[in-house]
């Protein structure tokens, strides 16, 4: 190896150490406050290390009914919400990369496009909607949890159907061709070759649906208010954050095994993970 | 059944053939139709009429009970505070892009620079603000930049320097929201660029290199290039979800201090829900639409282009 | 078991005809091979008889049955497709059973089918493993076998051995040969390689702008093409055309290469060309191995003529050569001791005895 390429390479790992501190510095922090007690924390001693580290925080919560209520919750809310997600997105996807119907073309960029509408535009007008709707059926929509399994698929379909459309197309044309001539129809072309094959892009869809689905802040914030109704990101701004006393160790806590869901999914399934994140730009 | 009738006839009759071929070519596109009807469903009930009520929503009264015109808009316009937001959302997303831009690229290099053992390593790592919910590491940085507590500040102290009130005054403000954004956003563009540095072929950095071209040569005219695609796309979709970004400034400042920090969603939310004025809220959001479009209409140009070409 | 028949099949892309009412009887047992260059029409032919594409005109039976408006699934066909197209997901046994578990055949017999294709290919050993852990020509395996176990009364082939090296390549169609010999089930192979085609085919058809240029065994097409196409097609090297007149002096037929080689017309074919003297755009089309050295057994026919050569190319057994007359650049055979040298002159020996007569209006083979 010549000199320049060695120097190259400490400079980069130099500064490929900087921007880890960077990046992990919060979940780092998050871990250092969430084993510290109430006193040490007020006490104001050195921040960044734990004197007398405690489970305290972790065993309150996790005895606390409020905070399992949000948990559930999301638990609920997300597992639904990737099941509609994938019964909505996968035959759509076969049906829009394969069998070509009136418009399908137009509709698949239509999906795409859809993917690009933020929930930040559409939070009013759902909002005011859900009220006409009562008004009309008697039927309350805001302030339930299920609410969210209404409105988080408008978030999670059009991208997995997106990212589905990409994956369906680099299947080869011959392989449902042959599947056609076995004698397999169109849905048991879709079950028993694409699904299989596509398997995945399932995953990273999957992923996605729930990553997405576990983050959503905007919806629940805005549909639903009781404490037994919230899902876990609101739930804990809301109710660990009493008026002005803030809980650290608690909140960190709870943001911590908030954010544990996807980092463990993260984890394990890198691969597919990072997939589906780069799917949206590059397949299509 | 079917299949013995045009056996017995098809050879005689031609009309029947042709309709029976139909029926079959519609009986796809029924199954097809059909397969995607949630999703239609779904898209139209769910995003397409809400993006068209909210014009008409933007039309009425607070009490939603008169037509006003084009009222909440001349109203929003006699407001300081909107102009505030126009400036403050179009500062927060483009600063915060170009910077998620250049620091995902810088990054990404780092990362592509080192044996390829190593690499999977420091890509999981460094993607990790990503995957946390934002939600919740915005309540870390909150944590972090707490105006009694903050560990910044602390360290800022260690070495003699006076404490920053990150989110007490506006500038502060409005660069911890900035900060945060890049934070969350750079890992993506770093994955992306990383996704796209793979795809050059090797052989053209041999070929560089052969042709006597610097590092910064080849960086120039080989490898941006080569990812011009990629970071274009990157860039537009980031542009799109940062001008539309909700949690960090919500949770981060709520707007304050005095609002200077509000951006078109936050705003709305404030107007449209806490302020139970939905007409004006959804005027507000609005403002996002013609920056979004412009951004979508170049993604599309170029996912159809790339369709074309394959 | 069974005949295909199409009659006056045409298929249109929008506007675009990519077949053009084309007859074929396919007799039962027969392997007939469709080649073309690409964008001919023979792979939308095969297409359209196993059902994948809808049929714009015309008619196709297979067993006496009209089949335009069957499915692919029950026209009792199978087909191997040029990249296999086999289901990653599936084990060997399970691809070739797929079709059988979807009719709901018992599983001893699919078993059975299983086992017997699996020795006919010859790939027992490898029925548990999956598509990615198979080499090339295995799949190719494979992908026969899944035809065979399903018993059809057609197999089709498009393009089955495009993604092998060479030297696979003519193992496969060696195996392909054996295979049809064990199961004599009705063929039809699409290809764009008439080496292909000429070695396999009971019957070639060749096709050419979605139109069939001719149909016959491989040795009719060869010796007697009968369009400029099709001689021009078959072979390699390929045949050479020369631009020629014909003139009749002192009662014998004379064959005039520009500027100023003339030939005598063989005798027995004077009668047959007399017709075309001084007609315009006359080709003479000669293939290289009717342009050898003098070192051969004398035939009737043969006319000398020296030429100097542009390039040579050894090949062991013999030797290309290439030299211009008339114009164009002409290729000719000769022994590999025969002492041919680039940029030098040699005797060359015409057998036009072998000769075809073009007549270039209407491209058909005089």
């Amino acid at each position: 190896m010549s000199r320049d390429r060695t120097w190259a390479l400490r400079w980069s790992y130099f500064f490929l150490v900087l921007f880890a501190i960077f990046f992990l510095v919060p979940p780092i922090y998050m871990l250092i406050t969430s084993l510290k007690t109430s006193a040490e924390i007020s006490a104001a001693t050195n921040p960044w290390w734990v004197f007398h580290p405690t489970l305290g925080n972790y065993i309150q919560l996790l005895t606390s009914n409020q905070y399992l209520t949000f948990f559930r919750n999301s638990a609920v809310v997300s597992v639904f919400v990737v099941a509609v997600t994938m019964l909505i997105s996968v035959p759509a996807a076969f049906a829009l990369s394969r069998m070509r119907f009136w418009g399908s073309a137009t509709l698949a960029t239509g999906v795409f496009l859809t993917y690009l509408i933020p929930e930040t535009l559409l939070f009013l007008p759902l909002f005011k909607m859900f009220a006409v709707f009562n008004e009309l059926t008697g039927i309350e929509l805001i302030n339930h949890w299920w609410i969210l399994l209404i409105v988080y698929p408008t978030l999670t379909v059009p991208f997995c159907t997106w990212i589905m459309i990409g994956y369906f197309a680099s299947i080869p044309k011959e392989l449902d061709e042959a599947a056609l001539i076995d004698g397999a129809g169109w849905i048991q072309t879709l079950v028993m070759i694409f699904i299989p094959v596509a398997l995945p892009g399932l995953i990273a869809a999957t992923i996605f649906a729930f990553t997405v689905s576990w983050a959503q802040f905007l919806y629940p914030l805005a549909f639903t208010t009781s404490a037994d109704q919230l899902v876990l990101p609101v739930g804990i701004i809301t109710s660990l954050i009493k008026g002005d006393v803030f809980n650290w160790g608690q909140i960190m806590t709870g943001a911590l095994l908030g954010a544990a869901p996807p980092l463990i999914i993260y984890a394990f399934l890198m691969d597919y993970y990072i997939a589906g994140l780069t799917a949206g730009a590059t397949k299509g | 059944m079917v299949d013995a009738a045009i056996r017995a006839e098809g050879v005689k009759s031609g009309a029947r053939k042709r309709t029976s071929l139909r029926r079959m070519m519609q009986r796809k596109s029924t199954i097809a139709f059909f397969m995607a009807l949630p999703l239609i469903t779904l898209i139209s009930l769910l995003v397409l009429y809400p993006a068209g009520y909210s014009l008409h929503l933007a039309t009425l009264n607070k009490s939603m009970e008169r037509f006003v015109g084009f009222g909440n808009f001349t109203f929003l316009f006699t407001r300081e505070t909107f102009w505030m937001v126009v400036q403050q959302s179009c500062i927060f997303a483009i600063t915060a892009v170009i910077f998620k831009a250049l620091i995902g690229f810088v990054v990404a290099h780092f990362v592509h620079n080192i044996p390829a053992k190593g690499q999977r390593k420091w890509r999981g790592m460094l993607l990790v603000p990503w995957v946390i919910p934002p939600a919740m590491s915005c309540l870390a940085w909150l944590w972090l930049f707490d105006p009694s507590y903050s560990a910044f500040n602390w360290l800022i102290a260690l070495f003699g320097g006076d404490p920053v009130p990150w989110t007490g005054n506006t500038y502060w403000a409005r660069f911890s929201v900035i900060l945060v954004n890049i934070w969350i956003g750079a890992p993506f563009f770093m994955i992306m660029y990383l996704a796209a540095l793979k795809s050059v072929p090797e052989q053209l950095y041999e070929a560089a290199a052969i042709d006597g071209a610097s590092w910064w040569q080849r960086i120039w005219y080989v490898t941006l290039p080569m990812m011009r695609n990629i970071i274009a796309i990157t860039a537009l979709f980031s542009l799109i979800v940062t001008f539309a970004n909700f949690d960090i400034v919500r949770i981060m400042t709520a707007g304050g201090p005095i609002d200077t920090t509000h951006v078109f969603a936050t705003w709305s939310f404030r107007v449209g829900i806490e302020g139970a004025d939905i007409p004006l809220g959804a005027s507000v959001s609005l403002f996002m639409v013609p920056i979004l479009t412009v951004a979508a209409v170049f993604i599309l140009r170029d996912i159809t282009r790339r369709g074309n070409e394959s | 078991m069974a005949e295909v028949t199409l009659s006056k099949v045409v298929k249109k892309y929008d506007e675009v005809e990519a077949v053009r009412g084309i007859d074929l009887n396919i007799a039962d047992r027969e392997f007939v091979v469709l080649v073309g260059p690409s964008g001919c029409g023979k792979s939308t032919t095969l297409r359209m008889i196993a059902g994948l594409e809808d049929i714009t005109g015309g008619e196709i039976m297979i067993g006496g049955d009209l089949v335009n408006d069957v499915p692919p699934k029950d026209r009792d066909i199978a087909m191997v497709f040029q990249n296999y197209a086999l289901y990653p997901h599936m084990t060997v046994s399970e691809n070739m059973s797929f079709g059988l578990r979807l009719k709901h055949f018992p599983k001893a017999e699919i078993k059975k089918r299983v086992d017997e294709a699996a020795r006919i290919l010859d790939i027992t050993d490898l029925l548990d493993r999956k598509p990615k852990q198979l080499s090339g020509g295995q799949r190719q395996r494979v992908a026969m076998g899944r035809a065979i176990v399903r018993d059809p009364k057609v197999f089709l082939f498009d393009e089955p051995l495009s993604n092998l090296d060479a030297k696979l390549r003519v193992q496969m169609r060696t195996e392909i040969k054996k295979v049809h010999q064990k199961v004599r089930t009705t063929t039809v192979y699409v290809t764009h390689d008439q080496v292909e085609a000429m070695t396999l085919a009971d019957r070639v058809v060749v096709m050419n702008h979605g139109t069939i240029e001719q149909v016959g065994e491989p040795n009719d097409l060869y010796h007697s093409p009968a369009t400029r196409f099709v001689a021009g097609f078959i072979g390699s090297p390929a045949m050479n055309f020369i631009a020629c007149g014909l003139e009749k002096s002192a009662g014998a037929l004379k064959l005039r290469v520009p500027p100023d080689l003339v030939f005598d017309v063989p005798a027995d074919r004077t009668k047959r060309y007399e017709p075309y003297a001084g007609k315009k755009g006359l080709l003479l089309g000669l293939r290289p191995e009717h342009l050898t050295d003098t070192r051969v057994a004398a035939e009737p026919g043969q006319q000398k003529l020296d030429v100097t050569l542009n390039v040579i190319e050894p090949m062991g057994m013999e030797t290309i050569v290439f030299f211009t007359l008339g114009g164009v650049e002409i290729c000719g055979r000769v022994g590999s001791k025969a002492g041919a040298r680039s940029g030098e002159r040699m005797s060359l020996l015409a057998h036009l005895g072998h000769m075809h007569l073009i007549d270039g209006d209407s491209g058909k083979v005089v």
